[in-house]
C-alpha cells in the first residue's frame, strides 16, 4: 500500500463495516448447476425497453437462440440458455419487491443442449471499436453488477466524450458475496482480456481494476494476468461499503468527481464489473451470448453456501434445493447483496442476468426492529458517501414534503443503505428515500398526464366549437338555400301570379 | 407605570391604524390570479371537486373557499403546484394515497350507445354507434361522467392496475 | 397489499437504549466517587432524581399515549435525570430534585414533543430553572464529607435531613472555588489573595473540594469521556471545542491580568467544563450535527462559559451557555451543511 493509498485511506470519512460474512463463500470454487426442469426468462432483465419475444409459443428453440430482441436505444436481447420448447409468453413473476408479475418467455428444456451455430472470433483485439460494441450487443451483456445497464450502450459513451480510463469494480463491498472474488481467482485472463476489449471500444487508454483489500488471492491472480499490459493497472481499495458505489470508486481512482446528475463519462471515465468483463471477453472469443451468469448462494439459513454458474430463468427455489434446502427459519429472501438486494416475497421468480446472490437470511442476520424516535445522534450524515443528511430528509418526508428533502439532495442520494444500517433508532432512511423518489416520480407522471389532457380538452372543445360552427353553418346554408328555394318558390308565384293577371283581363276581357 | 401603559398603547394603536389603512389603502386584487389558477387545472370540466367546472374551481380556490386538494384528476402534483401559487400549506396525507381510477367498459353489456364517448371530457373513449367502446389509459382521467351517463352500466370505475412501471414504494409504517 | 421490507437487510446491531447505556456507563465512575465524597445525601439525592425523572417520563408518555413501560427501556430519561443530578448541590433538598426532574422531562422534552425533539438540553433547562427560582438552595454547597469517614450522616440520618430540608452544620459549608473569588471579588479582594486561600484543591483534578455531586472528579469525566469517544458514541469535535473555547481566552487573560482572571488550570478543573465538555454539551439531540457545526458550536460555549464566568454575575455559566448555543444549533446546522457529492467541485477538492 503506497503513499497516496494512504493519504486516500484517510481522507475517506464515509462508509460503513458491516460483517463480511465472505468466509462462507469464498473458498467454494464456481460450480455449475444443472439445468432445472422449466426456466423462466423475463423479457426485461435490464434497464431500458423490455425486449420483443421473436419466438411463439410451441417453437423449439436452440441454445443461444435470441428469443428476444431489443426495442430502442437501450435495451437488450434474450437468449436461451439451451434447447428446449416455448411453453409460454405471459406475465410471470419476477425478482422485485412488489412481487407482481411481468412479462416473460418459459422455456422448458429438452436436455437435448443443442447449440445454434455460434461464430467464435479468433482475434477480438482486432475488431474495430463499432463492432465490439455490437457483438456485445447481440450477446445481451449488461451490468452483471446489479445495475444492469446495457453493456453495449455504455461502450458507447466514448464517442459522446472522450474516455481516458476505464475502471473495472471488483470492489464487491457487499457482504455475502463472492462470485466477484471467485470470477476474478478461476478467470483473471478473462476478466483483464474484457477490460482491454471494452478499452479498446471505448477509446480508453488505460484500465485501472480496483479490488479491496479483503481479497488478496484475487488482486495476485488478476496482477498475474495484467503483468503483459502495460495499460492495465490493479489497485487495492479499503475495505468499507460502498467501496463499489460508481461513484466513490471514481472518487477514489481518480481523484474526481461525477457531477451531480452526470455520467462518469463526463469525466471521461466508465466504469463496468468484474464479471460483465468476464463476460464480454467470452462472448467475444465464443460468440456465445449471455445466458449464464456465476452468482453467490449463502446466508445463514442455507444448507450448503456455494458460488454457483447458473442458466438465467433459474427460479431461486431450484438453486436453494440445490444447496440442500434451508436448515433454519428464513427470515427474508433477498436477491443481490443485504445493503441493496432486494426481498424476494417468494422464492418461484427466475434468476435474471442482475442477480449477484441470493441470500437466505435468519432474523438475526436480517435485522432490523421497530424504529423509535430520530435522536439526531447524525451517524447517518457521517456514514453517507454522498455528504447528505439523511435523518433531515427523512423528516422532511415524514411530514409529507418531499420536495424540501430534494433541496437537501435526495436525488444525489444513490440508494446504498449504509444510513440505514447505522441508524441507532432503526429508522428505515432508505426506505423514505425510494418512497419520496417514487412518490416525486408519481406526481410527475400525473404532470405530464394532466398537460397531454388538457390538451386533449383543448382539442375536443376546439372540436365542439368546429363542429358547432359547421352545423350552424350548415344551417345557415340550408337556411339560405331553403330560403332562396323559397325566394325562386315566391318568385315564381309571382311570375305565374303576374302571368295570370295579364292573363285575367283577357279571361275578363 | 400608567406613562408606559399609555405610550404602548398609544404606539400600539398607531401601528395598527397605519397597517389597517396601508392594507385597505394599498389593497392589490390580483385579477389575473382566477386566470391562472384555472390555466393550471385540467380544463376537463369533470366536475369532481364539486364546483361547476373548472373555472368555477379557480375561482373557489383564488377566494380561498376550497383546498389545494380539490382537484383528483391533478394529483398531488398539481396540488403541490397550486399550494405554491397561492402559498399555504398543503396537507397531501389522504390525497396522496388515494388509489387512481380509470374507466372500463365490460364488453358484454356495451351496446355501443356512443352517450359515453360523447360526454367524456377528454376524448378517452373510442368507439363507433353499435361497437364495443375502449378507454384510453393516459387519457381517462376516472372522472366518472361516462359511469354516470351509461344506460346498462357497462362504464365502471376500476383502480388502476399496478404495473412494474408505476409501482412504488409506499410510505414507511413508523412506530 | 402490505409494504415490502425495504433493504438493507442486515444492521449494526446499535440501538438507542445502547447509547443511552453506553454514556451511563461512562458517568458510573466520576458518579461513585462522587457518592463517596459527599456520602450518603448525594446518594439519596441521585436516586430521588433519577427515579423521578423515570417516574415523569411514564407519566408524559402515557398521557400522551405513547406507550407504556417499556419504552422506558430506551433509558433518556434516566440519564436525563442521571445528568442533572450529578449537576445539583449535594445536599440539596428533595424537592430540588423532583422539581428539577420535573422540568427537564415535562416542560423541556415531552412538551416539545418527546425524545429527539427537544431544541434544549433537558437537564441544562432544569438546571438553569432551579437557579433562577431557588438561588439559595442551589448555592448551598458542602465540603467533602467521605463515606465511612464519619463526617457526613449516615444512611437514615441523611434521608431525614433530605426528607426535612435540614439545614447544612456550618462546619460543612463550603464554597465552590467560583463561588469564592466571585464573593471575594465583590468585597474588593482579586484573584491573588482568593485563589491561594481557597485551597489548592480546586485544581488538581481529584475533586477534595466543593462542588455539586458529578462535577469535581474531573479526570474521572475525562476517563469517561475517551471511553465515549473511543467506543463511537461521541465526537471529538464538541470536547475539544469547548476546551479550547474555554482554555484559549482564559489563557490569554490569564497571562495578561492574573489578578483579575483565573487560569486556564482552575477554569478546567474547578467547575463544570469537563462534565459539560464530555457529557452536557454532546448531547446528541440538541448539538449540531455536521462537523464544522460541532466545532463552532464547541468553541461557543466553551467561550461563553468563560465570558460568563468572567464578567457576569454568576460564578458559573456552563449552563447558560450550553443553552445559547443550543438556540443556535438550527442556524448553525443549516450553514455548515457538508457539500454533497458531485456538487460545486467536479475536480474532486471541496469547493
Amino acid at each position: 500500500m503506497g503513499f497516496r493509498d494512504l493519504i486516500a485511506d484517510f481522507k475517506l470519512q464515509w462508509g460503513v463495516h458491516p460483517d463480511g460474512h465472505k468466509s462462507l463463500t469464498s473458498e467454494r470454487p464456481i460450480e455449475s448447476m444443472p439445468l432445472p426442469e422449466r426456466l423462466v426468462l423475463p423479457l426485461a432483465q435490464h434497464i431500458g425497453a423490455p425486449a420483443r419475444p421473436v419466438v411463439a409459443p410451441g417453437e423449439r428453440v436452440l441454445r443461444g437462440q435470441r428469443l428476444a430482441e431489443p426495442v430502442g436505444m437501450v435495451s437488450s436481447a434474450v437468449h436461451a440458455p439451451t434447447s428446449g420448447r416455448i411453453a409460454d409468453i405471459g406475465d410471470y413473476p419476477v425478482p422485485h419487491p412488489s412481487g407482481l408479475a411481468a412479462a416473460a418467455l418459459v422455456l422448458l428444456p429438452d436436455g437435448l443442449d443443442e447449440p445454434v451455430a455460434f461464430e467464435p472470433c479468433e482475434d477480438p483485439h482486432s475488431l474495430e471499436a463499432d463492432e465490439i460494441a455490437r457483438r456485445v450487443a447481440a450477446g445481451g451483456v449488461v451490468g452483471l453488477g446489479g445495475a444492469t445497464f446495457p453493456a453495449a450502450v455504455k461502450l458507447g459513451l466514448g464517442k459522446r466524450n472522450p474516455v481516458h480510463t476505464l475502471l473495472l469494480n471488483g470492489g464487491e463491498c457487499e457482504p455475502y458475496l463472492s462470485c466477484d472474488d471467485r470470477t476474478m481467482r478461476e478467470r483473471p485472463q478473462a476478466v483483464v482480456d474484457g477490460a482491454r476489449l471494452m478499452a479498446r471500444a471505448l477509446g480508453a487508454q488505460a484500465v485501472v481494476i480496483g479490488i479491496e483489500r479483503n481479497k488478496p488471492a484475487a488482486i495476485a491472480a488478476v496482477q498475474l494476468a495484467a503483468s503483459g499490459h502495460p495499460e492495465v493497472s490493479v489497485r487495492a481499495l479499503p475495505v468499507r461499503y460502498p467501496m463499489g458505489s460508481e461513484k466513490q470508486l471514481v472518487a477514489y481512482l481518480t481523484g474526481v468527481e461525477v457531477p451531480a446528475g452526470g455520467l462518469s463519462a463526463e469525466v471521461g471515465v466508465v466504469v463496468h464489473n468484474v464479471g460483465t468483463a468476464a463476460e464480454v471477453s467470452r462472448v467475444l472469443r465464443t460468440g456465445e451470448p449471455l445466458t449464464h451468469r456465476a452468482l453467490t448462494v449463502s446466508g445463514a439459513a442455507i444448507s450448503r453456501p456455494a458460488n454457483l454458474r447458473v442458466a438465467i430463468g433459474t427460479s431461486v427455489a431450484d438453486i436453494i434445493a440445490h444447496c440442500g434446502g434451508v436448515r433454519r427459519d428464513v427470515a427474508r429472501y433477498v436477491m443481490g447483496g443485504p445493503m441493496m438486494g432486494m426481498l424476494l416475497p417468494g422464492t418461484d421468480v427466475p434468476v435474471v442476468k442482475g442477480s449477484s446472490g441470493v441470500l437466505s437470511l435468519t432474523s438475526e442476520e436480517a435485522g432490523g426492529g421497530s424504529a423509535s424516535a430520530c435522536i439526531r445522534c447524525a451517524r447517518c450524515a457521517g456514514v453517507c458517501p454522498i455528504g447528505l443528511q439523511p435523518f433531515e430528509m427523512a423528516a422532511r418526508i415524514r411530514a409529507g414534503r418531499a420536495e424540501a428533502a430534494v433541496d437537501l439532495g435526495l436525488k444525489d442520494c444513490i440508494g446504498c443503505g449504509s444510513c440505514a444500517y447505522t441508524c441507532p433508532a432503526k429508522i428505515p432512511l432508505s426506505h423514505y428515500f425510494s418512497y419520496a423518489k417514487g412518490s416525486l416520480a408519481a406526481a410527475e407522471r400525473s404532470r405530464l398526464k394532466n398537460e397531454s389532457i388538457k390538451k386533449l380538452t383543448a382539442a375536443r372543445s376546439e372540436r365542439l366549437a368546429r363542429e358547432a360552427r359547421e352545423k350552424a353553418e350548415a344551417a345557415a346554408r340550408r337556411k339560405a338555400e331553403r330560403e332562396a328555394a323559397k325566394r325562386r318558390a315566391a318568385e315564381a308565384a309571382a311570375g305565374e301570379a303576374a302571368e295570370e293577371r295579364r292573363e285575367v283581363p283577357q279571361v275578363s276581357a | 407605570m400608567l406613562i408606559a401603559v399609555t405610550s404602548l398603547t398609544l404606539i400600539a394603536t398607531c401601528l395598527g391604524l397605519i397597517l389597517g389603512i396601508a392594507a385597505r389603502r394599498f389593497h392589490v386584487e390580483p385579477p389575473e390570479l382566477v386566470s391562472e389558477l384555472e390555466a393550471m387545472l385540467p380544463g376537463s370540466q369533470c366536475g369532481q371537486c364539486g364546483f361547476p367546472g373548472c373555472n368555477g374551481a379557480a375561482e373557489a380556490l383564488a377566494d380561498g373557499l376550497a383546498p389545494v386538494t380539490l382537484c383528483p384528476p391533478g394529483g398531488p402534483a398539481l396540488a403541490l403546484a397550486l399550494a405554491d401559487k397561492l402559498g399555504v400549506q398543503v396537507e397531501l396525507g389522504a390525497m396522496g394515497e388515494r388509489e387512481p381510477t380509470i374507466a372500463a367498459v365490460r364488453e358484454d353489456i356495451c351496446i355501443g350507445c356512443t352517450k359515453c364517448f360523447k360526454e367524456c371530457p377528454t376524448d378517452a373513449i373510442h368507439g363507433a354507434m353499435k361497437q364495443m367502446h375502449s378507454v384510453m389509459k393516459e387519457a381517462c382521467t376516472g372522472c366518472g361522467k361516462c359511469a354516470e351517463i351509461c344506460p346498462t352500466e357497462a362504464v365502471t370505475l376500476v383502480p388502476v392496475a399496478a404495473t412494474l412501471g408505476n409501482w412504488r414504494w409506499r410510505e414507511p409504517a413508523f412506530a | 397489499m402490505t409494504t415490502p421490507v425495504h433493504a438493507p437487510h442486515a444492521h449494526d446491531g446499535g440501538s438507542v437504549g445502547r447509547v443511552m447505556r453506553l454514556v451511563m456507563l461512562a458517568l458510573l465512575p466520576v458518579t461513585l466517587w462522587g457518592f463517596y465524597l459527599f456520602g450518603w445525601p448525594a446518594i439519596w439525592l441521585w436516586l430521588i432524581t433519577v427515579g423521578s425523572a423515570m417516574l415523569f417520563e411514564l407519566v408524559c408518555l402515557r398521557v400522551s399515549g405513547r406507550g407504556g413501560p417499556t419504552i422506558l427501556r430506551d433509558g433518556s430519561a434516566a440519564l436525563a435525570g442521571w445528568l442533572l443530578a450529578l449537576t445539583l448541590p449535594p445536599w440539596s433538598p428533595w424537592w430540588i430534585a423532583v422539581i428539577g426532574s420535573f422540568v427537564a422531562i415535562c416542560i423541556a422534552k415531552h412538551a416539545y414533543g418527546g425524545l429527539g425533539q427537544n431544541p434544549f438540553n433537558p437537564a441544562m433547562v432544569a438546571r438553569v430553572a432551579l437557579l433562577i427560582s431557588f438561588p439559595l438552595e442551589m448555592t448551598q454547597w458542602v465540603a467533602p464529607a467521605p463515606l465511612f469517614s464519619g463526617t457526613g450522616p449516615d444512611a437514615i440520618e441523611a434521608l431525614e435531613r433530605l426528607l426535612f430540608s435540614s439545614p447544612i452544620p456550618d462546619a460543612l459549608t463550603s464554597a465552590t472555588l467560583l463561588g469564592h473569588v466571585k464573593t471575594e471579588a465583590s468585597r474588593g479582594v482579586d484573584l491573588l489573595a482568593s485563589v491561594p486561600s481557597f485551597g489548592a484543591a480546586a485544581a488538581d483534578g481529584i475533586g477534595r473540594h466543593a462542588g455539586s455531586i458529578g462535577e469535581t472528579g474531573s479526570w474521572l469525566i475525562l476517563a469517561g469521556g475517551l471511553f465515549l469517544i473511543s467506543r463511537r458514541v461521541i465526537g471529538w469535535h464538541v470536547p475539544v471545542a469547548v476546551l479550547a473555547g474555554l482554555c484559549v481566552p482564559a489563557m490569554l487573560a490569564h497571562g495578561l491580568d492574573p489578578a483579575h482572571h483565573l487560569s486556564a488550570r482552575h477554569h478546567l478543573f474547578a467547575g463544570a467544563a469537563m462534565l459539560g465538555a464530555f457529557f452536557i454539551a454532546t448531547d446528541l439531540v440538541t448539538s449540531p450535527a455536521t462537523v464544522t457545526g460541532r466545532l463552532l458550536y464547541g468553541l461557543a460555549i466553551g467561550f461563553l462559559s468563560w465570558v460568563i464566568r468572567s464578567f457576569a454575575g454568576f460564578p458559573e455559566g456552563f449552563a447558560f451557555a450550553v443553552l445559547l448555543m443550543n438556540a443556535c444549533v438550527p442556524i448553525i446546522d443549516r450553514f455548515t451543511r457538508p457539500r454533497i457529492y458531485g456538487h460545486g467541485a467536479t475536480d474532486g477538492r471541496a469547493a
